[in-house]
């Protein structure tokens, strides 16, 4: 202690003190005061600018999410849009096929009525062939004056063979 | 930049002007005594005298000496001015007036009075007093100590620091005022800035106070810390490691929170709240003296003792040269003296700061300590 | 010679101390080494009041 005593100078402790304080005085003017401002400043800049980033990034999510939104729903309505149309379709398919078949019917039904008709048709004409063949044979029978019993019934049968029954 | 290298272009060759002039000037002493003539160091003892001398403050800036060939004592360096206040009043004259002599031998007149250097100490001789005489112990007994405001090494490093200081910082300052982000010598500066502001100002004071005190904190910082790395040069300063810096320093922080302590701060000093009535005035007491006594001088101890250990250690480190010369012969006292010296001399590096930051951080804590909101939670 | 032994004493109970201090952090930042840079400023700080106060009681002594 006592040595440290005699070591301590007391004017050296004044000058250095006087020292000092203009030393923290102008380092604080010159020095601190605006390096300090401006890394304040700089900092808070920076963290505008990160907010700023963050705030650009989220509407570009929400941007993104809109789009995505935009284009399911598109998505969706076209999925629609194609059911819809395979069943218009679908069900025109099965509209010209009921159609189809519904003609084919008629027209079949159409033929056959026709078939039977030209069948009537024929058989009155057979019919009436054959009575005008009959009244021929008959003509001729009566023609050929028939003499005896035999002959006519050899006409009769001679005839006979030249009809065919169609 | 192109001014400010020409600045320093122009600051070198003053300063080396200066040297040799002064050298020049200062020369060549023709000495009285060859027992004491000033920095020759062989034996073990010459070495622990001058490693005490060294820790002093010294009153000239001495660089190296040597002995001539006639025996002559030769000095580099120059000389420092004297600035003395006296029974007398005002007294100045340059240090080589003593011509480099430390044991009282060389006796100073100047107006009527007469001065002899001590151990870097300068004593005023008593009237009748024509020579300087020593008790047992080593104290003069017909002369006394003198308030000494010279311009010391110490306060040249403290000159030299604060301008050097200036000069960074101002430059640092200026150029935020063109760019955002600065370039050269002063990038490796900003986050040196921002460090303390941020680990040491901010954690320790707070949010809301650190601000008024960062101004303080990194002019500390920065001066502890570059005057450290001062001392590790080989032009032997010691400016933190002499008491009367330290105390110096120390007694701006008691300043600081002594007079920024809040109303809360006193009234758990003086008056603790929650505790017995009986026992408040005892803690007051030992409270009082922990931040008026207790905190300055541990500050001031520990950053003294520090440097002025590691100087010694350093030296001593060094003087192994000389001391083991006989034992371990030229080569081998010399390489185990560079090896070692170079290793304690890196740990230096590392104490510098570290106790540069230790100072600034304990004076953040304390100042923290006396700003702080006191809620009445307890 | 009395300071000397007292000098030696004073560098027990402080080595001791910092041993403590230093074993302690680290196996406090063993445990936890996210917390490592807030028990590194707290080891530093109860370092250096241990170091003031030996420095102090050294100094006493001198």
């Amino acid at each position: 202690m006592e040595t440290l005593l005699n070591d301590f100078s007391p004017g050296l402790f004044v000058v250095s003190t006087i020292l000092l304080l203009a030393l923290i005085g102008l380092m604080v003017k010159f020095a601190w005061k605006p390096i300090l401002n401006s890394l304040e400043e700089r900092e808070s800049g920076i963290e505008d600018a990160l907010a700023a980033a963050e705030n650009a990034r989220k509407e570009m999510q929400n941007l993104q999410a809109d789009n995505e939104r935009l284009v399911k729903e598109a998505r969706a309505e076209r999925d629609a849009m194609m059911k819809e149309a395979r069943d218009i379709r679908d069900k025109m398919i099965a509209e010209a096929k009921e159609d189809a078949k519904e003609v084919t019917t008629k027209l079949i039904e159409n033929a056959q009525e026709s078939i039977q008709q030209e069948k009537q048709a024929a058989l009155a004409e057979l019919k009436k062939n054959v009575a005008e063949l009959s009244i021929g044979i008959a003509e001729t029978v009566i023609k050929k004056e028939l003499s005896s019993k035999k002959d006519q019934l050899k006409l009769v049968e001679e005839t006979l063979k030249h009809v065919t029954l169609n | 930049m192109k001014i400010a290298q020409k600045t320093i272009k122009f600051l070198t060759i003053a300063m080396v002007a200066f040297f040799t002039a002064t050298t020049f000037a200062s020369g060549t002493d023709k000495k009285h005594d060859d027992q004491n003539d000033g920095g020759r160091v062989n034996t073990k003892e010459e070495v622990e005298a001058y490693i005490l001398h060294h820790i002093k403050d010294s009153h000239d800036f001495s660089l190296f000496s040597y002995t001539g060939d006639n025996g002559e004592r030769h000095h580099f360096g120059f000389p420092l001015p004297i600035i003395l206040w006296t029974s007398e009043g005002l007294v100045t004259f340059m240090s080589s007036e003593f011509h480099h002599n430390d044991d009282g031998h060389v006796i100073v007149e100047k107006k009527g009075l007469k001065f002899a250097k001590v151990h870097s100490k300068i004593y005023e001789l008593d009237q009748s007093a024509s020579s300087i005489s020593f008790d047992e112990t080593h104290h003069p007994t017909n002369a006394h100590k003198v308030l000494d405001f010279s311009i010391t090494k110490s306060v040249v490093g403290i000159l030299f620091i604060g301008l050097l200081l200036l000069f960074w910082f101002s430059r640092l300052a200026k150029q935020y005022k063109t760019k955002k982000v600065p370039t050269g010598f002063a990038r490796v500066l900003e986050p040196l800035v921002i460090y303390v502001r941020d680990e040491i100002a901010k954690p320790n004071i707070g949010e809301k106070h650190y601000r008024r005190f960062t101004g303080y904190l990194l002019t500390v910082f920065f001066f502890i810390w570059v005057l450290n790395l001062l001392g590790l040069t080989p032009f032997g300063f010691n400016v933190t490691g002499q008491l009367a810096v330290t105390a110096c320093l120390a007694i701006f922080t008691l300043v600081i929170y002594t007079v920024s302590g809040t109303k809360g701060y006193w009234m758990h000093m003086v008056w603790m709240p929650g505790v017995p009535v009986l026992i408040r005035p005892v803690l007051a007491i030992i409270e009082l003296a922990g931040a008026l006594l207790i905190k300055p001088f541990s500050l001031l101890v520990r950053l003294f003792a520090n440097i002025s250990a590691g100087h010694i250690v350093v030296m001593s480190l060094i003087a192994i040269m000389f001391t083991l010369k006989e034992s371990l012969g030229v080569v081998g006292a010399t390489g185990l003296s560079l090896v070692l010296s170079f290793f304690i001399t890196l740990i230096e590096v590392l104490v510098a700061f570290l106790q540069a930051y230790i100072f600034t951080m304990l004076s953040a804590l304390f100042i923290g300590m006396a700003v702080e909101d006191h809620d009445e939670h307890h | 010679m009395y300071n000397l032994i007292g000098a030696g004493l004073i560098v027990i109970g402080a080595g001791i101390g910092l041993g403590q201090i230093g074993g302690k952090a680290m196996e406090g930042i063993a445990r936890q080494p996210e917390a490592t840079g807030k028990i590194q400023t707290a080891m530093i700080i109860i370092a250096a009041l241990l170091e003031g106060l030996a420095f102090g009681a050294l100094f006493l002594g001198k």
